[in-house]
């Protein structure tokens, strides 16, 4: 039913071919991934523009606020305007810090940002890193971020920073735990570690979330709520937590250096909602219902990348509700939260799930 | 070729509805002697630009003038609707530095340590009578009578506390002011290592401050 | 109605013995200390007591220092009340930092408002603080680590020990004066063991602008102006207590007009203030959307504010002898809207989006409790007190304006932590709104204002009146040389006790709980610098 989902890989081996044969293949390989890296930069960009826009309007929703609508119409393009802000502004370098951790920093958390990034899968073939174990390598590679936050609280000289770093040191390590466990759940229902099978999978078979019934549905909300805690948002934003450490590690950081920071949070909240979308959602699989054929080639003929994208901004508002609905927990609570209920929870779903699997409950 | 800036525009507002255009005009007449190169000006401008619609305050009050501050953050007055709302609470990230009410004596310090931890650009907005004067204190023995005897003030914002409205009317003649400024080829030098003169260069104090830096 | 008080005047050297008397007689709170420059007769204090468990009766005994003379120097000492009361403690440093009173045995004689190499003491009648002291210092200050305890020796010299505030190895982490969930410029210097406060060592003084001080040089009606500035948020209340505290010294009987019009505008004052501590607690704990709800409703009571006075914040309404202005024509009808519609409408939010929030109730039940006892040693009075299950309403205890005519709760909690301090105040709302409810459609006709003398003279006496502000006991303590500028000028602050208790309440709990025990017990700094 999904052949009507266009395959960009015909795309890029025609490209490839095209440049192979007027050019020898290191000049093709290298152009190859110039491109590649302008078109992640890019992408992440509008991204992250997109993503603080929204966050700032669906706020002034919630709170019965308008939200920016003085630049352009509606105020969309505000944020052009923080960012030629930000990149004029003022790095200051101080005495007294570690001036190479205190510099390299944002750099570790904005590669952690763009490594995962590069995962996502935007459509059928359209995929920037795909190999067997991309879920694994999405793992790790988001494990950089954590450094890099880390390094800042270290680097800065500064009380605020080192306890926000803390914190975060201790939070992001400890729901690692739970994203790791859930994927693997998830693995062990789709069999397979690589993004492009699991969304290939979930198009052939429908998505994960209802093939894994009730035990999926429990993996998602975890999903969410470590995902979340992940990227440092509220409730879980402790290690900034503005009432109580100022602007937590990155109190230190001006200019373009904050401007990662700040990116990156933004980005890290579409990444947590793009592998949310990847492995529960089914990715690029357009909504299918088994027997309504008619609806079905409807469904499908909708693009891929436009499935994916109104998933992940389907998660990415579920989690801002979220964001701008409760106050923030304690650090205690926070890892209560973790050790004592997520973790041995997903423990016992991954079991579960395994069981479900080998005796073919599931979907 | 030299071009002339001209005067910044205001969404919604019309320019003659503002008051004192006669120092803007002054500013701009001071800044383009000698003209503005031409392929400078569009970049100034769109710098300017992004620089006037992006003012982060730095949150920071000491009385009433803070809790009207807050009335200009809630949902009434909105001050969103400017791009203002991300209120820093590092020195570091914070554009404006709103002198929310009364400085004392002892808050000068403080206050002044708290500027000069902001990055360039930084703008001061001096808001209500206190920091602009001293407000009903000025009897006092132990408060500063006016901000501008220790910081450069580029508002001053009249008011006891001043009305929400005028919070904004100051922020978007703030706006005014940052639209005019050069920032290609004038302002953006950069500030000289103080201890470099105090200390003498190559001087031994010096050199030890550049090892503790190291070091660190 | 005279609140004239006749001080019992005490030897030095039996101060103590009366006041631990007193003490054991069952005047367990110390509303008030007075310093003051009495000029010929030395400089001394006025202790005010009150019954706080039972009848709220209350007593003033008034101390000249002991002169001493000590290497060419001249001391004044006391000695210290710090073991009866808890809040002897800052109120004696204030006292100190004023008038350079020394009090013997005290724990830690350091300055409390002014900087540490502030030359001086502004408040004694000699003192030219201006001359010695530059308006904008040059250097930044350096907070000392040491306390210093004066005592006696044998020969009846006094000596000075020192000891540290914080041990060697203890992590200070400075929170303030800029920062975000102080209310204001508090300056809290914390010893924190990972995320454990293990102390808090209040630094105050940041807006301190000598409002007593300057009262001394002004007219009574020009004193007014600066109160408003003082407890912004219950702006009207501390002007009521002035202006009530001057007309009963004078012997003026304001109109029932205008008695009603003061409780109507007081309990309005309360609400926008409790509105405000919803505010401010929530975006403290990270709610940013429950901060805006709270200000949506506050400013419904702005709004019936400025229609009336032409204020919003500062409102300059209450005078002596009456109010500023009559009524809009409005006001009945929106403030019956208010308190009928909005209102209501918007506790339903705050309760459903706040109070019921599992997080919120993790981070405030058994968090910060004050016992009963603690309460009542420390001074704090208000929802703080309320919360601890201390009755310790004024508008019962002492009524005034037409607080006697109206009926309400005295709302109480029993545990004093968080929670019920929060509680107190969301349930306050209502008992306010019950209160204008009665009061709102039988407002009497009669005149605003009482005819005055063009220039107010207060007649000689020492006079004492308080009020239930939004955040506790506001006293006023007025001393009159009959000239038309007070003598001396006292507010009791509402806030200075709860920061005083703020080290006792958050010990051994998280940084986190500083920010939310901080928030509960809703202090605002310019009332406590003054």
């Amino acid at each position: 039913m999904n052949e009507h989902i266009f395959d960009f890989s015909v795309v890029w081996h025609w490209l490839d071919e095209l440049m192979l044969s007027v050019m020898p293949e290191w000049l093709t390989l290298t152009i190859e991934c110039v491109l590649v890296a302008l078109g992640i930069i890019t992408l992440y960009a509008i991204f992250a523009m997109i993503m603080i826009y929204l966050e700032r309007k669906v706020c002034a929703f919630m709170q019965c606020r308008l939200g920016p609508d003085r630049v352009g119409p509606w105020g969309l393009i505000q944020v052009i305007c923080d960012v030629l802000k930000m990149l004029t502004k003022e790095i200051v370098s101080l005495r007294k810090t570690d001036r190479l951790l205190h510099g390299l920093a944002p750099f570790l958390v904005i590669t952690a940002s763009m490594l995962t990034f590069s995962c996502l899968p935007w459509n059928k073939g359209a995929q920037i890193l795909d190999f067997n174990v991309g879920v694994f390598f999405f793992l790790a590679a988001g494990s950089i971020g954590v450094v890099g936050i880390l390094l800042a609280g270290w680097s800065a000289n500064n009380k605020y920073s080192m306890i926000g770093a803390m914190r975060a040191g201790a939070q992001i390590i400890s729901y690692e735990l739970s994203i790791g466990m859930v994927m693997l759940t998830m693995i062990c229902l789709a069999g397979t570690m690589s993004f492009s099978e699991i969304c290939q999978q979930q198009a052939d078979g429908g998505w994960f979330i209802f093939r894994g019934h009730i035990l999926s549905v429990i993996a998602f909300v975890i999903y969410l709520i470590a995902g979340n805690a992940e990227c440092n948002r509220g409730p879980f934003d402790l290690p900034e937590s503005e009432s109580e450490l100022t602007a937590g590690y990155h109190t230190e950081y001006s200019g373009m250096d904050f401007g990662y920071y700040y990116l990156a949070e933004y980005m890290n909240l579409f990444i947590c909602a793009g592998i949310a979308s990847t492995i529960f959602l089914g990715g690029w699989a357009p909504f299918v219902i088994p027997g309504l054929d008619g609806f079905n080639e409807i469904m499908a003929m909708i693009p891929g990348c436009i499935w994916f994208l109104g998933k992940v901004f389907f998660v990415i508002m579920l989690l801002l509700w979220e964001r701008w609905t409760f106050p923030r927990l304690r650090i205690d609570q926070i890892l209560t939260l973790e050790w004592k209920y997520l973790v041995p929870m997903t423990m016992v779903l991954l079991v579960l799930m395994a069981l479900c699997v080998s005796f073919g409950l599931t979907f | 070729m030299a071009v002339r800036k001209s005067a910044p525009v205001i969404n919604n507002i019309p320019y003659e509805e503002f008051k004192d255009n006669e120092t803007l005009e002054r500013l701009i007449d001071e800044l383009n002697e000698g003209g503005v190169n031409a392929l400078v000006a569009p970049l100034d401008k769109l710098v300017d630009w992004g620089r006037s619609n992006s003012m982060w305050p730095l949150t920071f009050a000491t009385s009433c003038c803070g809790i009207e501050f807050m009335a200009v953050a809630a949902a009434r007055y909105d001050m969103a609707r400017f791009g203002f709302e991300i209120t820093r609470n590092s020195p570091r990230q914070g554009d404006v530095l709103l002198v929310n009410g009364t400085i004392t004596t002892k808050m000068a310090p403080v206050l002044k340590r708290l500027y000069d931890q902001m990055c360039d650009p930084k703008y001061v907005i001096a808001v209500g009578g206190c920091a602009i004067s001293g407000g009903p204190f000025t009897k006092s023995y132990h408060v500063v009578k006016g901000v501008d005897k220790f910081l450069p003030v580029d508002v001053y914002c009249p008011g006891c506390p001043p009305r929400p409205e005028s919070f904004l009317y100051a922020m978007m003649q703030l706006q005014r002011k940052v639209r005019v400024e050069h920032f290609f080829g004038t302002t953006n030098r950069k500030e000289k290592d103080p201890y470099k003169d105090s200390l003498g260069m190559g001087s031994e104090n010096y050199n030890e401050l550049l090892n503790e830096q190291e070091k660190a | 109605m005279s609140n004239q008080i006749n001080p019992i005047v005490v030897a030095a050297s039996e101060l103590h013995d009366k006041l631990a008397a007193l003490k054991a007689e069952g005047y367990d709170l110390l509303e008030c200390l007075t310093g003051c420059d009495w000029g010929e007769e030395g400089l001394g204090v006025v202790y005010s007591l009150t019954k706080a468990s039972t009848t709220f009766e209350m007593t003033h005994i008034k101390c000249v220092a002991e002169k001493r003379e000590q290497n060419g120097e001249t001391i004044y000492t006391l000695p210290t009340a710090c073991d009866l009361w808890a809040i002897a403690n800052i109120y004696e440093r204030e006292v100190y930092d004023f008038y350079g009173i020394i009090f013997l045995g005290h724990p830690d004689m350091r300055r409390l408002f002014l900087r540490e190499d502030w030359v001086g003491f502004p408040f004694r009648k000699d003192d030219k603080p201006e001359e010695k002291n530059a308006e904008i210092p040059a250097t930044n200050e350096e907070i000392s680590d040491t306390r210093h305890c004066y005592t006696l020796d044998e020969q009846g010299n006094v000596v000075k020990t020192d000891s540290p505030v914080f041990a060697d190895d203890a992590y200070v982490v400075n929170i303030g004066p800029q920062h975000p969930s102080t209310h204001g410029v508090l300056h809290l210097r914390t010893a924190i063991e990972g995320e454990i406060v293990k102390q808090i060592d209040p630094h105050l003084g940041y807006i301190h602008r000598g409002i007593e001080k300057i009262s001394e040089s002004l007219t009574y009606p020009q004193t007014l102006a600066l109160t408003d500035r003082m407890d912004y948020l219950g702006a009207m209340q501390t002007r009521h207590a002035l202006c009530m505290c001057i007309e009963q010294a004078m012997g003026i009987e304001v109109s029932d007009r205008v008695k009603v019009i003061r409780t109507i505008m007081d309990e309005l004052q309360r609400i926008d203030s409790h509105c405000l501590f919803f505010s401010c607690l929530c975006q403290d704990l990270g709610a940013t959307t429950a901060f805006i709800y709270g200000f949506r409703d506050r400013e419904e009571i702005l709004k019936i504010f400025e229609k009336t006075t032409g204020g919003r914040l500062i409102i300059n309404y209450n005078m002596i002898g009456g109010v500023a202005h009559d009524l809009h024509e409005d006001f009945v009808k929106d403030v019956k809207h208010f308190i009928n519609e909005t209102m209501p409408k918007g506790l339903k939010v705050y309760h459903s989006i706040f109070t019921g929030n599992v997080i919120f109730r993790n981070r405030s039940i058994g968090v910060g409790p004050l016992t009963k006892e603690q309460v009542i040693s420390y001074g704090c009075t208000g929802g703080t007190g309320r919360a601890a299950g201390w009755k310790c309403d004024l508008r019962k205890h002492r009524p005034y304006a037409a607080y006697d005519q109206v009926k309400f709760n005295e709302i109480s909690y029993e545990s004093g932590d968080s929670m019920d301090r929060y509680m107190v105040r969301l349930k306050e709302i209502e008992e306010s709104c019950e209160i204008i409810r009665q009061l709102i459609d039988n407002i009497p006709e009669g005149d605003i204002q009482v005819k005055m003398k063009p220039i107010v003279k207060v007649p000689e006496g020492t006079y004492y009146s308080a009020v239930e502000g939004s955040r506790g006991i506001l006293g006023v303590y007025l001393e009159s040389k009959g000239d038309k500028s007070p003598y001396r000028l006292h507010y009791r602050s509402t806030g200075l006790p709860l920061v005083a208790a703020l080290d006792e309440a958050c010990r051994d709990y998280m940084l986190a709980d500083l920010i939310t025990i901080g928030g509960t017990m809703d202090y605002i700094i310019p009332d406590i610098d003054r």
